[in-house]
């Protein structure tokens, strides 16, 4: 009777999670959504604890509320512009946990298979580990570059293709010894090699992926983390574990897919690493000089206009200029400037990680659109603000069919009649594409630190 | 190069080709100034200024013309009042001119150029695309006639635009009708609308309707379909039947509105006739009409070109030089559309010409060049139109571009890799079916059941929030702690209780962490 009611608690909370996933589709839905998955992941582990009787309880539940009182302590003290590297270092814990139940999974298997059932377990264990080994490196990597402690460029080897081939030819043989072996001493020795192997090609996966594509690692490795659990979940013959695992792992491989699309760039090169190293090429709107304008014009500029988008990017993320770029917002639409936000599917280093921000800084979600739907509005628009984008608002990507970036969806802010750029140089964007915008003849640029030039700006239409 | 700005000297042209900024500018782009003195004192720029600027002053045109080697006007070059010659015979043989030169209504005026050897450039010839939008004075003029239209209407205009209610009674506003909505039209739209007048519009059309309500007017329409872009952003000449009931329609207006601007042009033709006598009788005394057609022939069949006629008590304003009656702001932008030019001619900022007819600006600007005349230019293909990227001839090896990777080229690939895929995937399937214990396939039709659901939850998901689904899908995926915690309740040794130990941790630290940070996140999302 126990394992009955077991499977139906399994069989909840894995309704739970789907609609917990389901609830995600709006934002009125959505807290509901995340209640959901509490729900479903509490009746889950209460269930469980309960069929596993007595047995080690104690060091389960001290497991279980250390891990649960850490998790809610760095949960509640993250910043918000720190989200990116939080979600990568919680995947790297799934993964390393992965990692942890393989080996456990091995060595004292929970069910007993014999013949094909136990090839079968020992692909799963191997799989498991493998992904779960690659997972957790990679985020690691990942959590450093999108913390800054680790260098945000793509670190390329010498032939890192070949390097990562032979890595992968190298664990698939070592899969084909694991398989063959009978003997546990050496099964856990391959393991163990394996793992390492996986572990530094998961370093080097992600080190020679540059910080623009790192939307779509984290949901890539996001995928990956559900990939491994699903594995898991086949060796324990869990199917909780398989439900859960695979909505994971199809959600973040949607997640990079839309992601690629946004950047106009295959999956397959975006993992290969290495983009924004070609040349620049020397741009044809050079020739044009960029012209300069002030805080004081622009927010004259801001007053006069009929309306206003602002497209922020990752330059607003690092400065911190959320707030001040919020205030501003609600003061025009105080004035009776009707204000609108563009988001650019892969502005910062997050999917979806600029709606984040800006709603932390109180900007109403009503006011704040993805590229498709008001990229058409942009020609109607009399002030366009960009605040830290460059390569998603790069006019080349459009105009330029020799250009790296050619046929990338960005957002057409040079349409409007106004477009004010604030940056701090006039470097190129992660790309390495010159952006001919900053020539165009209805752009201004706004030089200087996004958030200091948002806080004159506001200073200047207080007055 | 040597770039010489003579004084303009048509009758009541009081615009000049450069003002003291963009000479500072053509300098840094290496090359040498010199105006006639006095060149920009109708425009009131003082010579002072130029001198300041950088340029130096000639005291006579004959002077400048021979040490200039490029010369900048705004008119094409005419009869010199002072000195009885034609302009065009100081021109040095092998020189450039830059103007406004007409080339389709003065064919003498090529084949003399040409003659010479002059390369002329004809601002007015300039392609209407995109690019070529800073160095537009057609429309830089016309925004300006459109403006000085409407202020000379409220010359002429014995009432407010806008409506008052004073203690003397209510003034209601003045009604507007703009005939034409194209740059000048538009400007004309948006002036009488800020002076607060009523403003209606028509255009052949129907595109521009959109352009006429984002600045506050009521576009009329005839009903008729009737294609009517010419290209180039110029209407064309209409049916007869399309001209009968557009007629009825002006007449209609005439009887209600204050103020008529028409600013209707064909290129190459004259001008339509659309206001007739009989609906400038139709109009209340007083009423004022403008004709910004007026150099070609007129709109209103009473207009005299360069004049001011009252019919009926009707003012029927007629000037041909509005942009020279704001020589200020026409000179500024002007110049400013002839550096643009300049600029686009001289790539490398070194002070030298680079005539490169492949450019389709440059090609469309050059009427005569090396003692041949060029106008027209071959036709080009209509240029809002992308250029379909071109096919390579043969599946040549993958294009090293990342851009590349979208073109059409790959569809053969493509559909192969998709059948690959199919069969792999249906390899997988058989063998998986054929060989695989039972108990694996249930647990395997639950998995790809689940991706199955995953997939079409997930899409639903909104952009906007899709770090959320992040974290909760992290958080979710935290569900491996089940499977430490079987684990940790069965170990038998103290390696595998260590083990599992650290990974029900762990995996608590994601499942607490990651449904919290949602949770915040989601609070922060409001309306």
């Amino acid at each position: 009777m126990y394992s009955g009611l077991v499977t139906v608690a399994y069989v909840t909370a894995s309704i739970l999670f789907i609609l917990s996933l389901g609830g995600l589709a709006h934002q009125e839905t959505a807290r509901r959504g995340n209640l959901y998955g509490i729900a479903g992941i509490v009746i889950a582990m209460a269930a469980t604890l309960f069929h596993l009787g007595r047995s080690n309880v104690t060091a389960t539940v001290v497991a279980i509320v250390l891990g649960a009182l850490a998790g809610l302590i760095i949960a509640q003290k993250v910043v918000m512009t720190q989200m990116p590297q939080l979600v990568a270092m919680l995947h790297s814990f799934v993964g390393l946990a992965a990692v942890l139940v393989g080996f456990a999974g091995y060595l004292e298997p929970l069910v007993a298979t014999a013949g094909a059932e136990h090839t079968i377990k020992l692909v799963e264990v191997y799989l498991g580990i493998f992904i779960g080994a690659v997972t957790f490196t990679g985020s690691v990597v990942a959590c450093g570059k999108l913390h800054g402690s680790l260098t945000s460029k793509p670190v390329m080897l010498p032939g890192r293709h070949w390097l990562n081939l032979g890595i992968l030819l190298l664990i698939l043989v070592l899969g084909a010894f694991f398989l063959a072996t009978a003997s546990t001493a050496l099964g856990v020795t391959l393991l163990i090699v394996m793992t390492l192997l996986a572990l530094l090609l998961g370093v080097h996966l992600i080190l020679a992926i540059g910080g623009a594509d790192m939307p779509v690692v984290v949901s890539m490795l996001n995928s990956y983390s559900g990939w491994s659990a699903a594995a898991i979940g086949f060796l324990l013959q869990n199917d909780l574990l398989i439900v859960t695992g695979a909505l994971v792992g199809s959600s973040g491989a949607i997640l990079s897919y839309i992601m690629c699309k946004a950047m106009n760039r295959s999956f397959v090169r975006v993992i290969l690493g290495g983009f924004g190293q070609s040349a620049p090429n020397a741009s044809a709107a050079t020739e044009r000089p960029i012209q300069e304008t002030s805080a004081a014009q622009v927010s004259e500029e801001l007053l006069s206009a009929q309306s206003v988008i602002i497209t922020p990017g990752y330059g607003m993320a690092v400065a911190q200029a959320q707030n001040a770029v919020s205030e501003i917002c609600a003061l025009l639409r105080d004035k009776g400037v009707p204000v609108r936000f563009a988001i650019h599917p892969v502005a910062g280093r997050l999917p979806g990680h600029m709606n984040v921000l800006l709603a932390e800084a109180r900007v109403p979600y009503d006011i704040v659109f993805e590229m498709a739907e008001i990229n058409a509005d942009f020609a109607q628009t009399d002030v366009v603000l960009v605040i830290g984008a460059n390569d998603t608002v790069n006019p080349s990507a459009a105009e330029d069919p020799h250009s790296p970036i050619a046929g990338m969806p960005v957002l057409e802010v040079w349409k409007a009649r106004r477009v004010v750029i604030l940056k701090r140089g006039l470097a190129a964007g992660y790309s390495g594409v010159e952006n001919p915008l900053f020539h165009k003849d209805n752009a201004r640029m706004l030089f200087g630190d996004a958030r200091d030039m948002t806080e004159q700006l506001l200073a200047h239409l207080k007055v | 190069m040597k770039l010489g700005i003579p004084r303009e000297v048509h009758d009541n042209e009081h615009r000049v080709a450069a003002t003291p900024a963009s000479v500072r500018k053509l300098i840094a782009l290496g090359h040498e100034v010199a105006v006639e003195r006095g060149a920009g004192m109708a425009a009131q720029f003082a010579d002072g200024a130029y001198e300041q600027a950088g340029a130096t002053l000639v005291d006579t045109p004959q002077s400048l013309y021979a040490r200039s080697e490029c010369l900048l006007k705004v008119r094409a070059p005419g009869h010199h009042p002072q000195y009885g010659v034609d302009e065009a015979d100081w021109l040095p043989e092998g020189g450039h001119l830059l103007a406004y030169l007409w080339p389709a209504q003065h064919p003498e005026l090529l084949q003399t150029l040409a003659g010479r050897g002059v390369t002329a450039f004809a601002i007015d010839s300039l392609p209407r695309i995109s690019r070529a939008q800073p160095m537009d004075a057609l429309s830089s003029m016309a925004n300006i006639a459109g403006y000085r239209a409407v202020i000379e209407a409220a010359q002429h205009f014995g009432r407010f635009f806008t409506g008052q209610v004073t203690a003397a009674g209510k003034v209601p506003p003045a009604t507007v009708l703009v005939i034409g909505a194209g740059v000048a039209g538009l400007a004309a739209i948006g002036t009488a609308r800020s002076l607060g007048a009523v403003v209606r519009a028509f255009d052949t059309r129907p595109e521009v309707r959109e352009q006429v309500a984002s600045l506050g007017a009521d576009f009329l329409a005839v009903n008729m379909a009737e294609e009517s872009s010419g290209g180039g952003g110029y209407g064309k000449a209409m049916s007869d039947e399309f001209i009968r009931q557009e007629r009825a329609l002006f007449l209609a207006q005439a009887r209600q509105v204050d103020i008529i601007i028409t600013t209707a042009q064909i290129p190459g033709k004259p001008a339509p006739t659309l206001i007739t006598t009989e609906m400038v009788e139709a109009m209340q005394p007083g009423s004022v009409i403008v004709d910004l057609a007026a150099e070609r022939g007129g709109n209103c069949e009473l207009t005299q070109p360069g004049a001011v006629v009252v019919h009926h008590g009707v003012t029927v304003v007629g000037y041909t030089d509005l942009p020279s009656r704001m020589a200020t702001v026409a000179s500024e932008l002007y110049a400013t559309n002839l550096l643009n030019l300049v600029a686009a001619l001289t790539p490398e900022k070194d002070g030298q010409f680079q005539i490169n007819l492949d450019d389709e600006v440059i090609r469309g600007v050059t009427v005569t060049h090396r003692g041949r005349i060029t106008w027209p230019p071959p036709d080009r293909p209509p240029p809002d139109r992308p250029t379909p990227p071109p096919a390579p001839p043969t599946p040549g090896p993958e294009e090293p571009l990342p851009g590349a990777q979208q073109q059409p080229a790959a569809p053969a690939r493509k559909h192969l890799g998709r059948a690959l895929l199919v069969l792999l995937a249906a390899a997988a399937l058989i063998g998986v079916g054929a060989y695989a214990p039972p108990s694996f396939l249930a647990h395997f039709t639950v998995f790809v059941l689940a991706c199955f659901i995953g997939w079409q939850v997930v899409w639903k998901v909104t952009p906007a929030l899709h770090t959320p689904l992040m974290s909760v899908t992290n958080a979710i995926s935290g569900i491996i702690v089940i499977g430490a915690m079987l684990h940790l309740a069965r170990s038998d040794s103290a390696l595998i209780t260590v083990m599992s130990f650290v990974a029900v941790l762990i995996a608590s630290i994601n499942l607490a962490g990651g449904f919290r940070v949602t949770q915040r996140m989601l609070n922060m999302f409001r309306k």
